[in-house]
């Protein structure tokens, strides 16, 4: 299929220079890829500019209300399990009002694929901190910098027993795209975070890997399969040295050719590594001028991607067994079971 | 005798549920009408024989039964707290308290049958007795006719050679109350030994030691020296022909939801969250998975009505269920459906309010959350279910305009009728009203947007998998035309005037208002939803009229036209008066006067024809 075909006749309302422009085309890439037929896909979305990305899709559609998209497309999944279903949310949307929905949508492993836009900020309300909003930084409503620890995505994915989670960047198109695919191939709830700029609000907030001239040195690509190289000359690879006074497991950066450094392996059921990967540079969001003291990348690509029983399969094969079974299959064979009497 | 009221009252650890249970489906299976009222403490296990521990179930059985009667005749006290509770009523915790037929659970005429060995000390000392006579203390008349019964002796005794230890064996105190039940009403032992088998089939052990202990009760009726006279049930139950079982209002609704989603050629999807008192409804679809229900428990209040809303989006018969505090979480969601033209059946089994309130009682405090609880101009379809039978058939009906109108309808029950019981004729699947879902013409294959409405105004159904009509819906307003996002001012008037009158059209389809009419009086009761019964007896006693509702948005179409022929129009609510208040603002110039009881309980019938005598 063409990516022409999975664009909607609605004029695109991203601002210019905005980092949704660079994801929607690259879902509209993706779906092609994939190739499934624009009626068996359903998009639904909570509110938020990312939220406005279903609109711009030529499948069925859904823009629902602040929060809840994780639980609609949880609805439409578990309802029917045959039919694609992605979900778009931002930062606000379903770290802060939509926590809930988030983390139980990965926990029960609904097979969905979720897009989380991380700018950062509250764009469509004009510039608020967000969840995901560095300590101390100034935003309208937080004049003074703000008090509060940010989320990593990550740690929150993983901590809900997440079983696929990869991160992309609006400027790399070919890395979005294969994460999305991926995020798609995999049966199971698919966290894709995309690090997106505001251009408004927010500006450069990904600067420090979005740089032409600084990205190879301080992102890293992850394959799985492959080893952990990195830098504008793949000079660079990824180790983990234990600690030898705390036995504190750490990531470090060694010479491409050294013999420790690791080959990623995304199939892993243990998050151990899957954890620390995608830990390595999340320092620097931790507060506004981070004190940073090393030079691991920021990892992208599919980090984690392991099987589990999605919920909608079970929800359904459950059902089906237990009819396989049952005595009654209608409403008049289940009021005849009924204790009951003539009169 | 052609009615008669009997309470079961004891702790919460008793049985008093069960047995309660048993005596009214043996009552309804020999043909007589039923409804019952179970009576619940707030606390999930008080300590044992305490005033706040006190489980009560009470039936009434009769020829002509409309509510669970307002006093017992006959009482079943299994230890002193529950003495006192149904002595003093609502008074039970006041220290001077004295009967007082006002406030009494039974007549001055009642038979009280106590268990004596419940009434040691330290049982007294637990329910706040201050001297060692429980009955000269509580005030108790002498026309009441106290039965003292050794029940825990007694039990023991017909279970002496069973081998079962002693907790076990005073776990089957409520049944040696039931056979003494069943001598004095003179009922058959045959059919209650069945019925007991069948309560107990999933624990077979317990079969013969209750067995052994109810048919003890019964003969030590037989040959209790005590001057009583066993009562008899006179007349014939006026009910029609055909196939009865007794069933609970929420059993009854999500039996309502079953058969409509299989009239309908529809899924069934219940997304919900456990709430007292509507959890019974997810049990049973839970259940249901041979009928082929989905059924979720979500995360939150908000995720059940969302995961159904999601569901709906992909052609689902979808619905959620909840009480007050969970219609209220829902809220925005049920805004969602309304502005994005969803069928969705919303299911709000009301309870004592406002927040926590008094989660375990009745109460009818949502109908205004219902109508109005939503932001913007948002309306819904409101119906009320007006006994726990036809909580059915207000279930289907519910499912058969929500499909049918692409708009979510808010179905109001309460605990009243949702944990009662009442007599249901079973219906067959064929005989139910049609149900067509709304759909697209083939013609707009290509052309579709969720704007285009049929003859109706109702917006025509497309969803996920069919080809050729791929949309995007929103909670954003759209244009009219195009059904894409649109700030347009006179389209938005437009939309709203669009989304009012479909739900006024429906009006055209539900039936007209009908008075419970006695000789052309010129009073009219007025109620909606669960106190049919008590209205409806009330209206007798006082010989006027009953118009109760069960369309509430919108009203049946000669709803002026009724209400108009009466000089007294007297609404009755538990609440302060919200359907006086809707009604008042559609008929303002109609004298509509106002009866509200506000106290977790049904009404009582004595309290109404006092008030209307004036």
């Amino acid at each position: 299929m063409e990516a022409s075909q999975f664009k909607s006749d609605q004029y695109v309302r991203f601002c210019p220079g905005c980092g949704d422009h660079a994801i929607c085309m690259a879902l509209q890439k993706a779906m092609a890829q994939i190739g499934i037929p624009t009626h068996e896909v359903a998009v639904i979305s909570g509110i938020g500019c990312s939220s406005r990305m279903p609109h711009y899709l030529n499948t069925y559609g859904f823009n629902t209300i602040h929060g809840r998209g994780g639980a609609v497309a949880t609805g439409v999944k578990t309802s029917h399990p045959e039919l694609t279903v992605w979900q778009m949310s931002g930062d606000g949307d379903c770290f802060a009002i939509g926590g809930n929905h988030f983390i139980h949508e990965i926990r029960r492993n609904v097979d969905l694929n979720v897009c989380v836009f991380n700018n950062r900020i509250y764009g469509l309300t004009k510039g608020q901190y967000s969840p995901t909003s560095a300590k101390g930084f100034v935003s309208k409503s937080s004049p003074f910098g703000t008090v509060e620890r940010p989320f990593i995505p990550a740690q929150l994915v993983l901590g809900a027993r997440g079983t696929f989670f990869a991160r992309t960047l609006d400027v790399d198109m070919p890395t979005t795209v294969d994460c999305l695919v991926a995020a798609q191939q995999h049966k199971g709830c698919s966290i894709v975070e995309c690090l997106v700029n505001c251009v408004i609000f927010n500006n450069g907030t990904h600067a420090w890997i979005a740089d032409r001239e600084q990205r190879a040195e301080h992102s890293i690509i992850l394959k799985h399969g492959e080893k952990m190289i990195f830098g504008a000359n793949k000079d660079k690879g990824l180790a983990v040295e234990i600690d030898p006074v705390t036995f504190v497991p750490k990531m470090i950066v060694v010479p491409a050719d050294d013999p420790r450094v690791l080959v990623h392996d995304a199939h892993q059921p243990d998050t151990t590594l899957h954890r620390m990967l995608a830990l390595m540079g999340q320092n620097r969001i931790e507060a506004v001028n981070a004190e940073v003291d090393d030079d691991l990348p920021i990892a992208l690509g599919v980090i984690r991607n392991v099987e589990a029983e999605t919920y909608d399969q079970a929800v359904n094969a459950q059902i089906q067994n237990v009819r396989t079974s049952a005595k009654a299959r209608t409403f008049d064979e289940l009021t005849a079971t009924l204790e009951s009497w003539t009169l | 005798m052609k009615n008669i009221v009997v309470r079961f009252c004891g702790d919460s650890g008793d049985g008093m549920q069960l047995t309660g249970n048993m005596f009214a489906q043996l009552g309804a299976e020999l043909g007589h009408e039923i409804s019952t009222l179970p009576d619940f403490p707030a606390e999930i296990r008080a300590p044992q024989g305490t005033l706040g521990g006190v489980s009560g179930f009470q039936v009434e059985l009769g020829s002509e039964v409309y509510t669970p009667g307002d006093k017992a005749d006959v009482i079943v006290a299994m230890n002193a707290a529950a003495l006192k509770v149904c002595t003093l009523g609502s008074h039970f915790n006041h220290p001077q308290a004295h009967f007082d037929e006002q406030f009494a659970l039974f007549h001055r005429n009642a038979i009280v049958i106590v268990d004596t060995d419940s009434l040691t000390d330290k049982d007294l000392e637990k329910a706040q007795y201050h001297t060692d006579n429980p009955f000269t203390e509580l005030g108790i008349p002498e026309s009441v006719q106290i039965v003292p019964v050794a029940l825990t002796t007694l039990t023991k005794e017909a279970l002496k050679d069973s081998g079962m230890d002693n907790k076990s064996v005073l776990k089957c105190r409520n049944m040696f109350a039931l056979g003494l039940i069943y001598w004095l009403f003179d009922e058959p032992m045959e059919k209650a030994i069945h019925l007991l088998e069948d309560k107990f089939k999933k624990k077979p052990a317990l079969i013969a030691p209750n067995t052994k202990v109810m048919v003890d009760g019964y003969n030590y009726g037989c040959n209790l020296a005590l001057n009583i006279t066993q009562l008899h049930l006179e007349g014939q139950p006026k009910e029609a022909h055909g196939t009865y079982t007794s069933i609970a209002g929420n059993r009854a609704t999500a039996f309502g939801l079953i058969a409509a989603a299989e009239k309908a050629g529809k899924h069934l999807f219940l997304g919900s969250y456990p709430i007292t008192p509507a959890t019974d409804i997810l049990h049973e679809l839970a259940a249901r998975k041979d009928m082929n229900v989905m059924a979720i428990q979500a995360e939150d209040e908000i995720a059940g009505v969302c995961t159904a809303i999601g569901a709906a989006f992909a052609g689902d018969l979808a619905c959620t269920t909840t009480s007050g505090p969970g219609l209220s979480l829902k809220s925005e969601a049920i805004g969602l459906a309304v502005m994005a033209e969803l069928p969705l059946v919303v299911v709000d089994v009301q309870r004592g309010g406002p927040s926590t309130g008094l989660p375990t009682k009745t109460e009818q405090t949502d109908l205004l959350q219902a109508l109005y609880g939503r932001n913007g101009e948002c309306p819904a379809v409101v119906l009320a279910a007006s006994s726990s039978a036809n909580c059915f058939d207000f279930a289907y009906e519910a499912c058969k305009i929500a499909l049918e109108n692409m708009t979510p309808v808010v179905l109001l029950t309460d605990t009243y009728l949702a944990n009662g019981t009442a007599l249901w004729r079973i219906p067959k699947l064929a005989e139910l009203p049609t149900i067509h879902p709304q759909s697209v013409p083939e013609e707009l294959k290509g052309q579709y947007n969720p704007a285009l409405r049929d003859e109706r105004g109702v917006r025509y159904w497309a969803y996920p998998g069919m080809e050729g009509y791929e949309h995007r819906n929103i909670g954003l307003e759209r244009d009219a035309q195009r059904g894409t996002i649109s700030t347009n001012p006179e389209n938005h008037e437009v939309m709203v005037q669009a989304r009012k009158k479909k739900i006024e059209q429906i009006a055209d389809r539900i039936p007209q208002l009908s008075v419970i009419s006695n000789q052309h009086s010129d009073t009219l009761l007025v109620g909606w939803g669960s106190t049919e019964g008590h209205l409806h007896a009330a209206a007798n006693e006082l010989g006027c009229d009953l118009a109760q509702f069960n369309y509430i948005m919108p009203l049946p179409k000669n709803t002026r036209e009724v209400l108009s022929q009466y000089k007294r129009i007297i609404v009755c609510e538990l609440n302060t008066g919200q359907f006086a208040a809707y009604l008042r603002a559609q008929f303002p110039d109609l004298p509509i006067e106002q009866y509200n009881e506000i106290q977790g309980q049904p009404f009582a019938v004595e309290r109404i024809v006092k008030f209307v005598k004036g």
